[in-house]
């Protein structure tokens, strides 16, 4: 063998060559490699070529993870005849970047047909000098803090609370429809046996002005409450207890009784922060899937009682390690609602007006296109933070 | 997707050896499906079988550990999109930024609060995870010197700054204590990614809004070999917060429906930037707890905070809480009698249902207030005594059959029963069923101590 022959014979297995202590002194200098070295660096060069490709398979650029839904959300009015109608739900897809939704949410302020000496201090810090009187107490919630709507308890018409009769209550309700303009909800005391005789006399009230009725539940004589929807023209609130399957039932029957999906709002039932949230975040989400899935009998926008937040100990119970209550209770109804909101929610009741003022602010951003916004330059936060 | 107990019992031994404390190999899969125990049990699998499983094993979020030894914070994990498919794991760490321009005194009142926070839920302590330092001077050495200082903290550490050489400079003095590195920008990220190497640290990736030039960063320094990677698309706190979360939602949806490798990593929000824009403290504390509310509901895996009130953090820790309880366990406790202080014939007897949350908060009042009392727990399934009474699972009967069950008649002569005040409309049922009389308790239990105080005041009246 010639020496060529023989280091290539032992360059064979081998694919890199380290020369220790060498030192080469010329003017010009030609290489010329036989070609059986030649193919060896090639060899080697798509060997380490191939090794590299193993570790990270082929780069594929960056597309928006966008799905196709079967299904979509009904869009129900609310507000009709004297009231400037509010829109809900209408959504094509679960995310903004898929598909921006057509309505934001929306939220509606508690008002109540009794002063309520029980609210909360924040709240009564609000609405201290109006709550006498429903009219006056929507007037400054629509008038102060923007309300899109009102949601009018008639919580004085509970037998246990003032037994007011129904005319009583429809009275009511024609002293709030004369004060704002706004669409309204009209809830009842949450007596089974009293609560469709009173919706059906406030429907008979508001006729044509196409309120929520708050609400049927299988409870109660939903029928009753159904056919008032139905003759004077307004929605109805469809509730059912962290259950999608009670809540595709009660639906169902709702809408035997001449109920529309267009006519329905969902309320899946909001459980408070820390007080089992998270069991109405995986209803919410899977009510919502379903709906975008297809399934007809879910398909309508939902409403979350945010309010129930404020019956959470760390919203209202005086405790100085805890921080005033003050901004506890604010806080509670955000972050009750806005997770409620992020699973899909559409209507808000709520209490507290910089609660709503938060929850808007988040909320508008969900009807604009992904990254059509102008952002700040956040790129030196590290140093520009106090 | 996840594997499934017969996927992975392929893959085992089949040996049914038992060493892994299962009683067989189907038995050890269903545990490894649930991740309730570890691969490296098995002593029965050679060393690329095992490797093998351990790949398929893999979440589809990488899961991340800061620190070292006592000091050290997980997060990532994830494996599913919607917590009800599964759970969620790695409660998201909640991390407070101190800054190289404090003086010592505040620099060590701060680190203090941030440790010492704590706030006690249904016997669960819920704290604060780790300290992250920024260069806000831009000094290096002043970086460094404070990262040193942190060294005597018990929280792990996050290293903030984009300069290369600070960055090195910090890890110097810490980076034997594995700290983040925040973070590889577009500018740095060669630089800051050798870092990572050297130091063996895990690195956060750091682009704003740009989910295209974040893949291929991703890509780069994954290909240099950095394996912990966390992903930072930026957060805004005004209108800006529709981008960031399209942005975390599109980052987790490609992880785990995708299994893109560029982004299968956990997510960092830094809801600390509402201060950039908000000085007022208490609407500062509001909206900054209301901007890591809506990061931890879409897919924060980590958040940067700056404020430090309890009142702003009660309301995060709570929905960490929340959200990352497994949804596969009841949370409920057993029914039956429950015992409390010093009980006579003539104690009072009370009723409650056996959610958890409701029996601790009960608990936990009743044992404040020093009650001597019997609480009689019904199973409602885990349901709340408002939720139990709509759902049906409260009722007159249910209670009756509680009352003759519990043999309560045998410890007791007296036959009156307290109920909680939210279960008023069943009283007369629950006298007509079981015979005792019935009196409504407060709606809240933080109220019973008053109340009992006013029934003894009544019944020595009599």
């Amino acid at each position: 063998m010639d020496k060529m022959t023989q280091l290539l014979k032992l360059l064979e297995k081998t694919d890199t060559i380290e020369i220790n202590d060498f030192r080469m002194d010329f003017d010009e200098l030609e290489i010329q490699l036989m070609p059986a070295v030649q193919r060896m660096v090639q060899q080697v060069a798509q060997k380490q070529a191939a090794v590299a490709k193993e570790t990270l398979p082929t780069f594929e650029p960056f597309s928006p993870p966008v799905h196709d839904y079967p299904g979509e959300v009904a869009e129900v009015q609310l507000g009709a005849g004297s009231r400037k109608p509010v829109f809900l739900g209408g959504q094509t897809a679960l995310y903004r970047f898929e598909e921006a939704q057509p309505n934001a949410p929306v939220v509606t302020f508690d008002v109540f047909d009794i002063p309520m000496p029980g609210l909360p201090k924040p709240i009564r810090e609000h609405f201290g000098d109006v709550m006498e009187h429903p009219g006056e107490w929507a007037k400054k919630a629509v008038k102060d803090y923007g309300a899109n709507m009102i949601t009018i308890h008639l919580i004085g018409t509970g037998p246990k609370v003032m037994d007011k009769t129904p005319r009583q209550a429809a009275q009511d309700i024609e002293e709030v429809l004369q004060a704002v303009k706004v669409p309204l909800v009209i809830g009842a005391s949450g007596d089974p046996v009293k609560d469709p005789i009173v919706l059906e006399a406030a429907a008979a009230a508001a006729e044509g002005e196409r309120c929520l009725l708050a609400s049927a539940n299988l409870d109660l004589d939903y029928k009753r409450v159904a056919k008032a929807a139905v003759d004077y023209n307004h929605a109805v609130l469809s509730w059912a207890i962290t259950d999608v399957n009670m809540q595709k039932t009660l639906n169902k029957y709702l809408m035997k009784e001449g109920l529309t999906q267009s006519d329905i709002v969902m309320d899946p039932t909001t459980c408070a922060l820390g007080y089992g949230v998270e069991f109405s975040i995986d209803v919410i989400t899977r009510t919502r899937l379903a709906a975008l899935k297809g399934d007809k009998d879910l398909q309508m926008p939902m409403s979350s009682g945010t309010t129930n937040a404020w019956g959470s100990r760390e919203a209202w119970m005086k405790k100085d390690e805890w921080g005033p209550t003050a901004y506890r209770g604010p806080i509670w109804e955000i972050i009750t609602g806005l997770t409620m909101m992020l699973c899909g929610v559409d209507i808000f009741m709520m209490l507290h007006p910089s609660s709503v003022q938060m929850l808007k602010e988040i909320g508008n951003t969900f009807t604009r296109d992904y990254l059509s916004t102008d952002v700040p330059d956040i790129t030196n936060w590290i140093t520009e933070l106090e | 997707m996840q594997l499934t107990a017969m996927e992975i019992y392929r893959l085992l031994p089949k040996t049914n050896c038992a060493k892994c404390g299962e009683a067989s190999c189907m038995a050890f899969a269903t545990k490894l499906s649930d991740k309730e125990t570890d691969l490296e049990l098995c002593t029965q699998m050679v060393a690329n079988e095992m490797e093998e499983l351990e790949n398929q094993l893999a979440p589809a979020v990488r899961v991340i550990t800061i620190g070292k030894g006592e000091k050290t914070v997980t997060m990532g994990g994830d494996e599913v999109l919607y917590r009800y498919e599964l759970t969620y794991y790695n409660p998201t760490p909640m991390i407070i930024d101190v800054n190289d321009d404090m003086d010592e005194e505040s620099l060590k009142e701060r680190v203090k609060t941030i440790e010492e926070a704590e706030f006690e839920r249904t016997g669960e302590k819920l704290v604060l995870d780790g300290i992250a330092l920024r260069n806000s001077s831009g000094d290096k050495d002043k970086f460094a010197e404070t990262a040193l200082k942190l060294k005597s903290s018990d929280l792990p550490l996050v290293l903030c700054s984009l300069d290369p050489e600070a960055m090195k400079a910090a890890l110097e003095n810490v980076g034997d204590e594995r700290p983040l590195i925040y973070a590889a920008t577009e500018n740095n990220f060669e630089e800051m990614a050798s870092l990572a190497l050297e130091y063996d640290c895990p690195i956060a990736l750091f682009v704003p809004n740009d989910l295209e030039k974040m893949k291929e960063i991703s890509r780069m320094i994954r290909s240099k070999g950095v394996k912990d990677i966390v992903l930072d698309p930026g957060t805004y706190v005004d209108e800006g917060i529709g981008d960031t979360l399209d942005n975390f939602v599109m980052i987790r949806r490609l992880a785990i429906e995708e299994k893109d490798e560029d982004f299968r990593f956990p997510i960092l929000g830094i809801p600390a930037l509402t201060w950039l824009y908000e000085k007022d403290e208490v609407q500062g504390g509001i909206k900054e707890a209301t901007i890591a509310a809506t990061l931890m509901n879409k897919y924060a895996d980590m958040l940067i905070i700056h404020g430090t009130n309890i009142w702003e953090l009660i309301p995060i820790l709570t929905l960490r809480q929340s959200v990352f309880t497994d949804p596969r366990k009841p949370q409920a406790v057993d029914a039956g009698v429950y015992e409390f202080g010093e009980l006579a014939e003539d104690s009072p007897v009370m009723l409650t249902t056996n959610f958890a949350l409701t029996y601790y908060t009960v608990e936990g009042d009743l044992k404040t207030g020093n009650a001597n009392c019997y609480l009689l727990v019904l199973d409602t399934e885990g349901r709340a005594v408002d939720v139990s009474l709509a759902g049906g699972q409260l009722t007159g009967k249910s209670v009756a059959d509680l009352i003759k069950d519990s043999e309560i008649e045998d410890k007791v002569k007296t036959r009156t029963l307290i109920i909680p005040g939210l279960s008023a409309p069943i009283s007369g049922e629950i006298e007509d069923e079981s015979g005792w009389e019935v009196v409504v308790g407060p709606r809240d239990s933080s109220a019973v101590s008053d109340f009992f105080i006013k029934l003894k005041e009544k019944q020595e009246a009599k």
